[in-house]
């Protein structure tokens, strides 16, 4: 049993974004052991993304590829979350230049590993196997993503004022943002419905309790979420993913059908 | 990455001199490094041995991280995500060999907070090359052919350096230069057997570092102040000129192989030396740059300052939680 390709993408999606994104940091961490680690939780990223486009483009066939997937797919395209793509920093426009906060990282990574942890989980029970290889893999790098946000949450919040505060900022920027895991997209209705995907509301619980139980460690809050609810798992991004992808793509697009 | 320490002092540092204190405990120290034997962290050793290898070691740590940043560059570019993979996984160990230097030099009673004030002050020096910019994506392959490269040559000898800690770093360090070299001349080759566009990507990126890379060594041996000490406290064992000359033999038919052409009109075989003759190196180019006023230092140092002050508040969050959590733990205790 094959998990429709939109599914794939989706997952694929979120894993070269955020890997894209914590990459930016490398060189320029707060210390080095970090600089290290968030290399390698992108590094981990940007391998579970080529293994999932890998695994679309052999289902798509018509000469497709991860790079085709990754550099000649367009914003709409795109089927990650919108939490995913947003810079390092609190809320400000696509064009907007601001130093990067590393809380709004590890804030982002808590939230997302939370998730993933569970999503991985459950797709290691897919009925589509090379999926269910992918998430037994992805499972144990998201464990140690979760581990290593968590810890640094409970550092910041739990710190000195200033981290605190900022932790707690970042905390009320992204929360919002991670409403859009429990809203079901068509390929993931679709995926649950054959038995190879996770339904998503189903884990709201578990998540609920993970992030809950870390917050308080941190002595961080949890803001009351109302309104707008992101689409970027449908292809409706905010400002941010065009830059993202406009540098990501850039040099690739230059040169089509070049081999690297 | 590379070093070129024995042969360019910090601004504050005087040419290290030898202690010749003849007492039992110089005797002991001199007889082990006649022997080849290996001084280790708890071993007596004269004070201008331990000054020099601090310096040493601190600005091969300091290149390590400051190298991160030419070609992190890169990183968000990267063409295919096998290059960006290979690539994030390059500087990351960059990364990994600056941590375990700055480990390293820390036997030697000198902290990383010291090391890194250095660096920032501007009082500690890091490897040159890293003064100029990546202008293209070939400069990743060619930096890692050319670059890894020379500093693999520089680096092989200091596996069998006298310093423990530091030969035993320096066997790791080797180990990834090496496969990080072979990355690089393969991205390379991939990009040679592309469009002209590729092509001329590569030729241009190797003619804006091959006069940088032979300068890598340091000044001709004739100019090379440190040398002689260096290389009887087993710290540096192989000359400049020399390290120079096997790198011209070893990458010419690699040259070849890719079908570049380096840019050295003078750059012939010598059938009577065994050897390839090569160009004169525009050492006031390199000095200029060695002193600061290279193309990117400014940039350099300023990008390490900025990371390092604006990660000051992480750094200082963690360890008002390691505090507070002692506190807990104490009064639990109690």
């Amino acid at each position: 049993m094959n998990a429709p390709v939109d599914y794939l993408l989706h997952l694929a999606d979120n894993a070269v974004v955020l890997g894209q994104r914590n990459a930016e940091w490398c060189g320029h961490g707060p210390i080095l052991e970090e600089d290290i680690a968030l290399a390698n939780v992108s590094l981990d990223h940007i391998g579970q993304a080529r293994l999932l486009y890998q695994l679309a483009a052999a289902r798509m066939g018509g000469g497709a590829s991860e790079d085709s997937l990754a550099y000649f797919r367009d914003e709409t395209g795109f089927r990650n979350y919108t939490l995913l793509e947003l810079p390092h920093h609190g809320p400000l426009v696509g064009y907007a230049a601001s130093d990067r906060d590393y809380a709004v990282t590890i804030v982002r990574n808590f939230f997302y590993g939370a998730l993933m942890v569970l999503v991985w989980d459950g797709l290691t029970r897919s009925a589509d196997a090379d999926l269910a290889a992918i998430a037994a893999k992805s499972l144990k790098e998201a464990r140690y993503h979760l581990h290593h946000a968590a810890d640094w949450v409970v550092r910041l919040g739990d710190g000195t004022d200033e981290s605190h505060a900022r932790a707690q900022a970042a905390v009320d920027h992204l929360f919002r943002y991670t409403e859009e895991f429990w809203l079901p997209s068509p390929a993931e209705t679709e995926a649950v419905a054959a038995g190879v995907g996770v339904d998503v509301a189903s884990l709201r619980a578990d998540w609920n309790a993970l992030v809950d139980e870390t917050l308080a460690e941190a002595t961080l809050s949890r803001p009351t979420v109302r309104g707008y609810v992101p689409e970027g798992k449908l292809g409706r991004h905010s400002e941010h993913l065009g830059y993202l992808l406009g540098e990501m793509q850039g040099l690739a697009r230059a040169h089509p059908g070049a081999t690297w | 990455m590379y070093t070129q320490a024995m042969d360019i002092p910090d601004a504050a540092t005087k040419p290290a001199g030898v202690s010749r204190t003849p007492d039992a405990q110089d005797a002991a120290f001199e007889a082990r490094i006649d022997a080849d034997g290996r001084i280790e962290p708890q071993d007596w050793m004269p004070e201008a041995y331990r000054k020099t290898l601090v310096r040493q070691i601190s600005q091969h740590a300091h290149s390590e991280i400051v190298g991160m940043l030419p070609e992190g560059n890169w990183i968000s570019r990267a063409p295919s995500l096998k290059r960006k993979a290979i690539l994030i996984a390059k500087v990351q160990d960059e990364g990994g060999h600056g941590l375990y230097l700055y480990s390293a030099a820390e036997t030697l009673g000198t902290s990383r907070d010291q090391m890194l004030d250095a660096l920032h002050s501007g009082k500690a020096k890091y490897s040159s090359i890293f003064n100029y910019p990546t202008l293209s994506w070939a400069d990743v392959g060619v930096i890692g052919w050319l670059v890894d490269g020379a500093a693999i040559m520089n680096q092989i000898p200091l596996c069998r350096c006298s310093y423990g800690p530091y030969a035993r770093a320096m066997v790791r360090v080797c180990k990834e230069e090496s496969f990080h070299q072979r990355q690089g001349y393969e991205a390379l080759l991939v990009m040679m057997k592309g469009s002209d566009a590729q092509k001329a990507m590569v030729q241009d990126a190797v003619n804006r570092w091959w006069w940088k890379c032979l300068a890598m060594f340091g000044p001709p041996d004739a100019d090379s102040p440190h040398s002689a000490q260096g290389q009887r406290w087993g710290i540096k064992r192989i000359s400049n000129d020399e390290l120079r000359q096997k790198f011209v033999d070893a990458t010419v038919p690699q040259a070849e192989v890719l079908g570049v052409t380096l840019p050295d009109p003078d750059l012939k075989w010598n059938e009577d030396r065994q050897h390839y003759d090569y160009g004169q190196i525009d050492w006031a180019e390199f000095w200029a740059t060695v002193e600061g006023d290279g193309p990117c230092n400014r940039e350099r140092l300023a990008t390490r300052v900025k990371a390092h002050r604006d990660g000051q508040w992480v750094r200082d969050a963690a360890l008002a939680h390691a505090r507070k959590q002692q506190e807990r733990t104490n009064k639990e205790a109690a």
